[in-house]
């Protein structure tokens, strides 16, 4: 066969029949990186490995596992590790993929992670949406008990691991990841002012390690392999290989892995198939809804955090969305700030405001209501929001709509002309928009 | 917190005074005993009530709150925050279908009016918050992204994912639903491997690897 676009590491053996029961998942190597650390490490050198390794979050900000994980105090006090399930941003269900075929490999990132954190209490938040996958992960979990796995005095080695999974009910805002640990504790889930960092005051008040699914998973090949050798995957500031999502407008939409930092047309084009027959892509969300909307001209952008952070965006999620020539572009926006105007815990103005006030003059440029000036004021509504709130859901919203007003700015003015012809406005018309609509 | 002596915070039901169903205490305690607060069991404890009532009635919530120590506003303001508690009766069979942005690419807008067609669910409530069908017996839901945008338009069937989905097989469901039938079994999402087919030569870099 010939070499493939695709890395498999974390995607190894993951459709292989029955990888979801312990003794497949063993025969294909499971736990032997969990015996290795629980037996001949000590939890400081583990942080200091991962750490070396340049592992980065994979839930959406980037920040260096180790580096976090070496944030926690130490010392006897109770420590929890919170693995990051709830998988809600648009556009990304690799956790999804890795879960349902894999949840033993879950198991024993978090397992490992927790030793190395010095956490005896772990939870796996899962969104309650995934109520399957969840099931499946239950039922890893007990497997993982009866193995000596979890528990107390974890193979002898007088450490106690234990791990719950704990269902959310559905609210994007529980992915943020204070708002997930007042969710935990069973309040309703809104984020939290930091600083305290949940490193050091997190759930129950005691340090807490937050991490994404993926990051844990990809803890086992560490510790089997070394840093050095994930060291050899991707760019040097994007270790490692990545589980990308692809959806929307391309022939094959799914998860592919792949080494960080290769260009991101081969993963649109080479795996996922572009848009079908006769069209072109048009724009593209290259991590998540909330990323900042790229286009054509920045498809041979290598995929690694640097790369898209310099081009202004970013990696986020590892979800890239992909529109073509038949989407509208203004109803993309719409689309976009519905969903966070939705998923706003109201507790900051700016948001709760800016999310309702940008839906509201999206939906009056789709139905040709606005003026063209209105887009200036849709652009400032976003200038006010970035930095403003609590968390980083309304900028979510404001970082991909302010870039869609800007870049396609002339199609929004384009739709505003179209939709006042078909059904003229109540609205007195602007000057800019006689100009653009006789320009279009 | 507020286990220990007696009463908890002023609101709070005392156990005796609310009757609960046996096996409700016994799944909420066993509940309870996973975590290191009470009060973390709120989410599953609301999920107990739910598969039990069918749906979050306030008679479930005292119950649940009484178990837990915890006054029944305060459960019932944590259920009023999360998309999948109803507040309402809410038939015996949920659809939620997803209209993000990729499934919105797909058509999920117009799945989500073949579903409304089928059940006879008002479509302009189900694309806010959900509706019934006629007979009361499913609920049919527009809803954010959930997770699977490579089977767009998809939607969520007791619980279940499926998709890719055609406007004709929203009918074809509604009629498995009501006979008891398996819904599509050939459209499950658990069952759909990679994307990208079986893997090309292994990277040698990960040959090596456990
Ligand atoms: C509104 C919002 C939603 C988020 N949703 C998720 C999510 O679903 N899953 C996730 O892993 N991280 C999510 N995050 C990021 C988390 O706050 C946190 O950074 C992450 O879980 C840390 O794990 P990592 O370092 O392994 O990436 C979200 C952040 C925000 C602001
Ligand atoms: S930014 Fe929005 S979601 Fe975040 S805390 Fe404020 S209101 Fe809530
Ligand atoms: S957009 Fe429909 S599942 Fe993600």
């Amino acid at each position: 066969m010939p070499e493939s676009l695709e890395t498999r590491v974390l995607f190894r053996h993951i459709d292989e029949p029955g990888l979801c029961r312990l003794e497949t998942y063993e025969r294909y190597g499971g736990y032997t990186a969990l015996k290795r650390a629980f037996r001949d490490c000590e939890p400081g050198e583990l942080v200091s490995e991962f750490e070396a390794s340049g592992l980065r979050g994979r839930g959406g900000a980037g920040f260096s596992m180790g580096k976090k994980a070496s944030f926690l105090p130490h010392g006897d006090m109770a420590k929890y590790l919170c693995c990051n399930a709830d998988e809600s941003e648009p556009g990304t269900f690799k956790d999804r993929e890795l879960m349902l075929k894999n949840p033993h490999g879950l198991v024993e990132g978090v397992a490992i992670g927790a030793m190395a954190a010095g956490a005896t209490r772990a939870f796996i938040y899962i969104r309650g949406e995934y109520a399957e996958i969840a099931d499946r992960l239950d039922a890893a979990v007990a497997e993982a008990y009866d193995a000596g796995y979890l528990g107390e005095d974890v193979l002898g080695t007088k450490v106690d691991v234990d791990i719950v999974v704990h269902r959310g009910a559905g609210a994007y805002i529980c992915g943020e990841e204070t708002a997930l640990l007042d969710s935990l504790e069973g309040k309703r889930g809104n984020p939290r002012l930091k600083p305290p960092f949940p490193a050091i005051q997190g759930l129950y008040d005691g340090p807490t390690l937050i991490n994404n699914v993926e990051t844990l998973m990809n803890l086992p090949n560490v510790v089997n392999n070394g840093p050095d050798w994930f060291k050899g995957f991707g760019t040097e500031q994007s270790t490692g290989t990545k589980v990308v999502s692809v959806s929307g407008c391309v022939r094959r939409p799914g998860n592919y892995e792949i080494e960080l930092g290769i260009p991101s047309r081969d993963i649109i084009y080479g795996l996922a198939g572009g848009p079908p027959e006769g069209r072109e892509l048009k724009a593209w969300y290259p991590g998540g809804s909330s990323s900042p909307v790229l286009g054509p001209e920045e498809l041979d952008l290598p995929y690694s955090f640097e790369a898209l952070a310099e081009a202004g965006s970013m990696l986020g999620s590892g979800a890239i969305i992909v529109a073509d020539d038949t989407v509208s572009i203004p109803e993309m926006a719409l689309r976009t700030a519905r969903f966070y105007r939705h998923e706003s815990c109201g507790k900051c103005t700016p948001c709760r405001e800016g999310t309702n006030w940008t839906v509201k003059m999206l939906e009056r440029v789709v139905r040709g209501e606005a003026t063209p000036m209105d887009l200036d004021i849709i652009a400032s509504v976003q200038e006010n929001i970035i930095g403003h709130c609590l968390c980083v859901l309304g900028d979510a919203m404001a970082m991909p709509v302010s870039s869609m007003v800007r870049r396609w700015r002339h199609e929004f003015e384009e739709t505003i002309a179209r939709a006042r012809e078909v059904a003229p406005a109540p609205l007195e018309p602007g000057p800019a928009a006689v100009v653009s609509g006789a320009g279009a | 917190m507020s286990e220990g002596a007696g009463r908890g915070p002023v609101g709070t039901p005392a156990d005796h005074e609310v009757e609960v169903p046996a096996e409700l205490r016994a799944e909420i305690e066993e509940i309870i005993s996973r975590y290191p607060q009470k009060r973390s069991a709120s989410i599953p404890a609301l999920f107990a009530v739910q598969r039990r009532y069918g749906w979050c009635t306030p008679e479930g919530i005292r119950q649940a709150a009484a178990v837990m120590g915890v006054s029944a506003p305060y459960l019932e303001s944590v259920a009023s925050f999360y998309d999948l508690f109803h507040l309402e009766p809410a038939g015996r069979h949920r659809i939620l279908v997803c209209t993000n942005i990729s499934c919105w690419m797909r058509g999920g807008d117009q799945l989500l009016d073949a579903f409304c067609e089928a059940t006879g669910a008002d479509r302009e409530a189900a694309g806010h918050g959900g509706a019934l069908s006629a007979d009361g017996e499913i609920h049919v839901s527009g809803f954010e992204c959930l997770g699977a945008c490579d089977l767009a338009p998809m939607a969520s069937i007791d619980e279940r994912y499926y998709g890719p989905l055609e406007d004709a097989d929203a009918a074809a469901v509604v009629d498995a639903l009501r006979s008891g039938a398996e819904v599509l079994p050939d459209r499950e999402m658990a069952k759909r491997p990679l994307a990208g087919g079986p893997d090309g030569d292994p990277d040698p870099r990960v040959a090596g690897s456990g």
